[in-house]
Parts: C-alpha cells; structure tokens; sequence
C-alpha cells in the first residue's frame, strides 16, 4: 500500500509538473511572440505573409560562444533587412533554438522550430550537431544553410544543405599549400585536439596534403577536450625535433595557453592557425603580444577596414555590446545568402517548404555573393562554398591581411 | 461470486505495464490523428531510451544499493557496438527490422560483457569507493572509444588508435569508426513502437529478476551483505549478475540511441558522467528501488528542459530550480508529513469513515 501511496504522489507531482510545464510554455510562447512585436506586425501589415527563419546553436553551456555569435550575427541581419522594407516586400521572422551543443538536443531544437513553421533553417552551428539535423532536414526537403558546420558530413548526401564555411578538407589543405608555396617553413609540428571533429577533420587533410609540398611533419601530437589545460609535452616535443612552424588547427581558448606556455620555455616558432584562431586577441588575461606574428587562415577579421566590416562590426557593437567574431559574421552572411537566393528563385512565402527547398537549390548554383567572409562566394551543387582563404597575420595587436 | 484474488506484486506490476502500454495507445491515437507536435515526436524515442536506463540503473542502484556513476559508459558501448554492426551490415542485410534487431543483441551482448568484466574487480568495493570506481571506467570507456579508429576495406577490417590515415586503406575502403567524430550515417532504424517494446522488455526482466529467487537474493545482499553471506548466498555471482544485467540493458537502451540520430560521437555530453548522474538523478527523484517512479522522473526529466523552451535563456536555471523543488517535495521528510496529511486517500478515508 505504502508503494501504492508512493506512485500516486509522483503521479500527481506529474500532473502538476506538465501542468506547470504546459502553461509556462503557453506564456512564454506569448513573451516570444511579444518579443518580435515589431517584425511580426509590420509582416502582417505589410501583405500577410513572412518568410520564417529558424537558427539553431548552443546558447548555454561550453560552445556558447559560438551559439551567441550565430544568434547575434543572423538577428543582426534579419533585423537591416527588415528595416531595408524585407526581401521582396515580404518580412522575415526569426527564431533561435539552443541546442547545448548537444547532437539530440539539436534535433529537439529542429523539431521546435518547424512547430514554429519554419520555412528555411540557419544552422546548426557545430559540426556534429549539423550533421544530426541535416539528416532530419534533408527527410523533410528543408533549405539549410550552417554558418559553421564544417565537416565535411554536414553536407554530402543532403543536396538541401549548404555551407557558408569552409569545409574542414579545404582549410587543411589551404593551410598545407599556403605553407610550401609561401615556403614559411620547412619543419612543421601540429598540436591538434583528437576529440574535435574540426580539429581532427583539418589534421588529418593537412597531412594528407603535406605529403605533396615541399616541408616536412615532424611532430603531431594531440590533446582531448579533457586535457586541454597543460602543453608543456607537445610543445617540448615539437621544440626537441626542431620544428620552426607549429600549426594549430584548433579554437583559440587552448591556443592562446599554448602562446603562454611556449613563451615560458622559450620557444619561439611561426606559428600557424585557422579560422578556429579568431578571436584569440579577445581572450581576457592573455598577453596579446604574445599572439604578435601568428598567422591564420581565416574568412573574417573584425579589425579590417573594408567598409562592409566596419558597418558590421559598429552595428553589432552597438546592438550587443560585444565584438564579433567569425561566427557572428558567418550567419550574418548566411542570413543576406539566403536573401540573395529567394531573390533570384523569385519565391514567396506561402510556398511549401519543399517547394521552396527546391527552388532555393536551384537558385544557389546560380547566385554569387559578396559577403563579410568572403567575396563572389558561389555554391556547387554538393553544398560546399567556393571562395578564397584569406591569410591574416597579427601584427602591432591587430589582424592584418598578407598581401 | 468468488473473490478474484491478485497477489500485491501482481498487480503493482500491471499498473505499470498498464501506464506504459495506455501511454502508447494514446501517443499512437495522437500521432495518427496528427494531434502533436514534430517537437514531441522527436522525443518519443529518446525518452524510450532513458525510461530503460533509469530502470536499468535502478537495478544497480536500488535493487543491489550499489552506487554506480559509469552507467553511460555502457550505453556508449551498446551504441557503437550497435551502430558499427548496422553500419557495416547495411548493405549485406536489406531487412531493416532484422538488422536492427540483431543489431540491439550486438549491443546488449556487448555491454553486458563489458559489464561482466567491469564488475569483477570493481564489486569488490563498496559504497563510494566503488562509485568513483565506476565513475572512472565510464570515462575510460568514453575516451578507448574517441581514439579508436576502425576502417573497412576489400582485405577485411583495419584497427588503429593513432588516426584514420594509419589505417591504410584499400581501394574503396570506408572509415567505419572515426575516432572523435564517431560513426555518420547510421541507419534510422529506431522507432517509438520498438521503443515501448524495449521498455516492456526491460520491465519484464528487471520486474521478474526481483520477484524471483535471485532477486531476493540480491536484495539481500543489499540490505545486510554479512548475514546474506552467513546464510549461504554466493555475494559475487549475484552482484556480477545484476550488475551486468543492467549493463546488458544499457548498451540496449545505446543502441536505441544511435539508430535515432544520424551521427553518433562520444562526447562529455552525451556518455560522459555528466550522463550517469542525469541517470541516477531519474533513479533518485523517482525513488530508489522504485520501478515504476523511475519511468515517470525520467519522462518528466526529459521532456521538462523542452517544455522549458520558451523561457529561452533562463531556462537551463528554470530546470534547475525545478529539480530542487521536485527533490525537496519528494522527498523532504516535512513535506513528506505534509503530504500525507493532506493526501487524496486520505480525504476519500475520511468522507468513508462519515458515511
């Protein structure tokens, strides 16, 4: 009997709990209705029909800074679009789900913004998440395009997917050509991090292509998200057999410890990076001319002077009191991407999303866009981008472009 | 007319048999109807998942009462031991049902093994010793698995721990296992029918294993390990018998998982230990040693952070503050007082009692 009483409590406790759940739901549905009271009105006003972006990304947790960029980055953009009169007359709405960088949570997130009525998705912003929702997206027919997702698996098989990043194979190989055909080097050590599909999916196509070009890989040591605090033996290794570049195909948190530490033990190498790396003069309580001299492959540099940069990074300052960084700039461009190809496809929101998906596909081959992270970016039809890697270099505190 | 008697065990098994198969009835009639949301179809099968776990963990927890924090890591081994057969199998067997049952054995063998040769040197200890004991191997499990390399090519199967360009492979050869970046690609075999089914599976042998001979021999060793000793018992053989048990179940509850996402990564968030304790969180609120309140916390657990959306940025702190508050009202011993005070039987008692 006593058990009995037990499960009844919980049962209630249920009851009470979905209850509670529920008509919180309920009124923050409203609150987020509320929030966007401006672009929802003017939608209807304007002829009744808006076209829906959803945008997916960990916006709690250890990648939340890479799910705010994003978020921060598309809103920006709906937002200039919105008050430049929309796309073709027709308003967008917007909506960003947190995924927690978490591969079932994202599709929890997917599922919660096509419930919205999401007609196109800006997403998701990790790789292995991407991949988890591209599977679901590519089963409904619905246009997606991912600032960041980068691995390669986002896109093959899904012709509904795009990229508005490079794919990990091209940044590896870049770097790799940039290397031997600059001859910045003729020893190279790479310190990656084995437990991320970014890190590990570079690596592996560096080496690949490292095999053609004129240096040699004399170390590759790696680290795991669980050991990311101590450098000291990759660095030793990589300064025992003599390396002259260390190539660092990671995030800048952990690089900007490898700086310090390698600074300490008096090692001093070129240092090479990719898109990861940006953003590593923001990092609080690091030295930043430690980072003098290191150099990155990377579409974005919030310190350039180009006037579209500029515009994008006092405008984002100004809005969410933060620099931008590649991300933010990314779905920035991915948002104004998915404006370009409606345009050319001509379509309107009351479409179906398949329709659309279709329709926007096509467009996609055909459009070239003119973005923060890159000039006359084209598409092919597997969904990678086409443009040209930029390599920076840090010089006086700031990202300068190599000429 | 003759007094149909049921034994009480009997029947406080059917009432839980009986939530699980009304609440697929209804979601079936739902989903037919087309009367929910994408966002709750999304959620049928990872919530048959950790329905499993909590009351596969509960077999360890609340029926052996030994703390084990590494119940992920056994999940993690019936997800990729699952997924690595299907993946290698899609083309040889085009049954996907057939596959995918083979596959959730594959899985449920291979992390009962794992279980069985876990459980021999760990069950030696007790209490928090054998929780950090466990807790460990999760981790170790977790990372064998993020530097294991597995490729397939026309010679057969190629193995590293260094990465995937020193597997050589052949012409035409396919990374299977992709060290950190998992397996892509996994069929999606999972669906919310062979969910229930594996919840009633689950049930069948954890309810029958504790209202059996055995289980009363575990829940012995339990509740005073020297005199079940003294009385004859084998400590060892039924230790390591519900500990793999619930391993074996676990690694089936994995392989649920894999086959309902296409991409499968072994990461901190997933199979890490954060995973073991969201797990024995499902155990604890619904009562250890409860089967059928580990069902209902890990139902609500799941879909509360999804409930929880609108509130946006807040809603992580929401959660938790809610987790608090359940902790608290289940279990506080005030509010236990307090509950019963004011509890519905209770209320029915009384307005009998006048009548």
């Amino acid at each position: 009997m006593k058990k009995f009483k037990k499960g009844m409590s919980l049962l209630l406790v249920a009851a009470m709990l979905t209850l509670a759940g529920c008509s919180s739901s309920t009124n923050s549905a409203d609150n987020s209705s509320s929030n966007e009271p401006a672009e929802a009105g003017d939608a209807a006003t304007a002829d009744g029909a808006v076209f829906k972006i959803g945008a997916i990304g960990p916006s709690t947790g250890g990648a939340a800074v890479y799910g705010l960029a994003v978020q921060n980055g598309a809103d920006l953009a709906v937002k200039e679009i919105n008050a430049a009169g929309g796309i073709n007359g027709t308003l967008i709405e917007y909506n960003f789900q947190d995924d927690e960088c978490d591969n079932e949570k994202s599709i929890n997130a997917y599922n919660t913004l096509k419930d919205w009525g999401m007609q196109m998705l800006v997403g998701s912003t990790t790789s292995g998440c991407c991949i988890a929702v591209a599977a679901e997206s590519a089963n409904d027919n619905l246009f997606q395009i991912t600032p960041s997702g980068s691995s390669v698996d986002c896109i093959s098989n899904n012709d509904n997917v795009f990229q508005v990043c490079f794919t990990d194979p091209n940044q590896g190989v870049g770097a790799a050509q940039y290397i031997g055909e600059n001859a910045v080097a003729q020893k190279v050590a790479v310190i990656y991090d084995s437990s991320d599909v970014y890190s590990s999916g570079i690596y592996e196509k560096f080496v690949q292509e490292a095999a053609n070009q004129p240096f040699e890989i004399v170390s590759a040591e790696a680290f795991t998200a669980d050991n990311k605090t101590d450098f000291s033996v990759q660095l030793q290794k990589a300064k025992d057999t003599g390396a002259e570049l260390v190539f660092l195909p990671i995030y800048y948190t952990e690089a900007s410890l490898i700086l310090t530490q390698a600074a300490a033990m008096d090692y001093a190498p070129k240092f090479f990076g990719c898109d990861g790396l940006d953003g590593i003069l923001n990092v609080e309580n690091f030295d930043t001319a430690l980072a003098e001299g290191v150099m990155l492959l990377t579409p974005f540099a919030a310190d350039a002077e180009d006037d579209a940069t500029k515009a994008f990074v006092s405008a984002y300052q100004a809005a969410y009191g933060d620099t931008p960084n590649q991300f933010a700039a990314d779905a920035y461009d991915a948002v104004y991407i998915l404006k370009a190809a409606i345009e050319k496809s001509g379509a309107t929101p009351d479409a179906s999303v398949s329709d659309l998906c279709e329709l926007l596909k096509g467009a996609m081959a055909e459009i070239s866009v003119d973005g923060l992270t890159g000039e006359a970016m084209s598409w092919d039809s597997d969904g990678a981008v086409n443009k040209a890697p930029k390599a920076m270099e840090i010089v006086n505190g700031n990202y300068s472009l190599i000429q | 007319m003759k007094k149909l008697t049921i034994n009480k065990n009997t029947k406080d098994n059917i009432i839980t048999y009986g939530i699980i198969i009304a609440a697929y009835i209804v979601m079936e009639l739902l989903i037919n109807t087309g009367h929910i949301s994408s966002l709750m179809q999304g959620l049928l099968v990872p919530l048959c998942v950790y329905v499993i776990l909590a009351v596969s963990l509960n077999l360890t927890v609340g029926i052996l009462g030994e703390l084990s924090l590494g119940h992920a890591g056994f999940m993690c081994v019936g997800a990729f031991a699952g997924a690595f057969f299907s993946k290698c199998t899609q083309g040889v067997i085009p049954v996907d049902l057939l596959r995918f049952i083979l596959a959730i054995i594959i899985g449920a063998v291979a992390a009962g093994i794992i279980g069985f040769l876990i459980g021999m040197p760990v069950l030696r200890l007790r209490g928090d010793y054998l929780a950090i004991v466990t807790l460990a191997f999760g981790e170790i499990i977790k990372n064998i698995i993020n530097v294991l390399y597995i490729g397939k090519d026309s010679s057969g199967f190629h193995f590293s721990l260094k990465d995937s360009l020193s597997l050589g492979l052949g012409e035409g050869g396919e990374v299977i296992i992709n060290g950190a970046q998992g397996i892509t690609g996994t069929p999606k075999d999972a669906t919310f029918t062979i969910g229930i089914i594996l919840i009633i599976l689950t049930l069948v042998i954890v309810l029958n294993l504790i209202h059996s001979r055995d289980g009363r021999a575990i829940m012995s060793i339990r509740d005073n390990l020297i005199a079940a000793e003294s009385i004859g018992i084998n400590i060892t053989k039924y230790k390591l018998m519900a500990f793999s048990i619930s391993a074996a179940l676990a690694g089936m509850a994995g392989v649920l998982y894999a086959h309902n996402l296409s991409s499968l990564m072994a990461t901190p968030k997933n199979f890490g230990y954060n995973m073991s304790i969201m797990i024995l969180v499902f155990v604890v609120l619904g009562g250890i040693g409860n089967i059928r309140g580990s069902i209902i916390s890990a139902v609500i657990l799941t879909l509360l952070p999804e409930l929880l959306r609108g509130l946006s940025n807040y809603r992580m702190l929401i959660y938790s503050v809610i987790l608090i508050i359940m902790m608290l009202f289940n279990w506080s011993p005030k509010l236990i007082n307090l509950r019963e005070k004011y509890s519905f039987k209770r209320l029915f008692k009384k307005t009998r009692e006048v009548q």
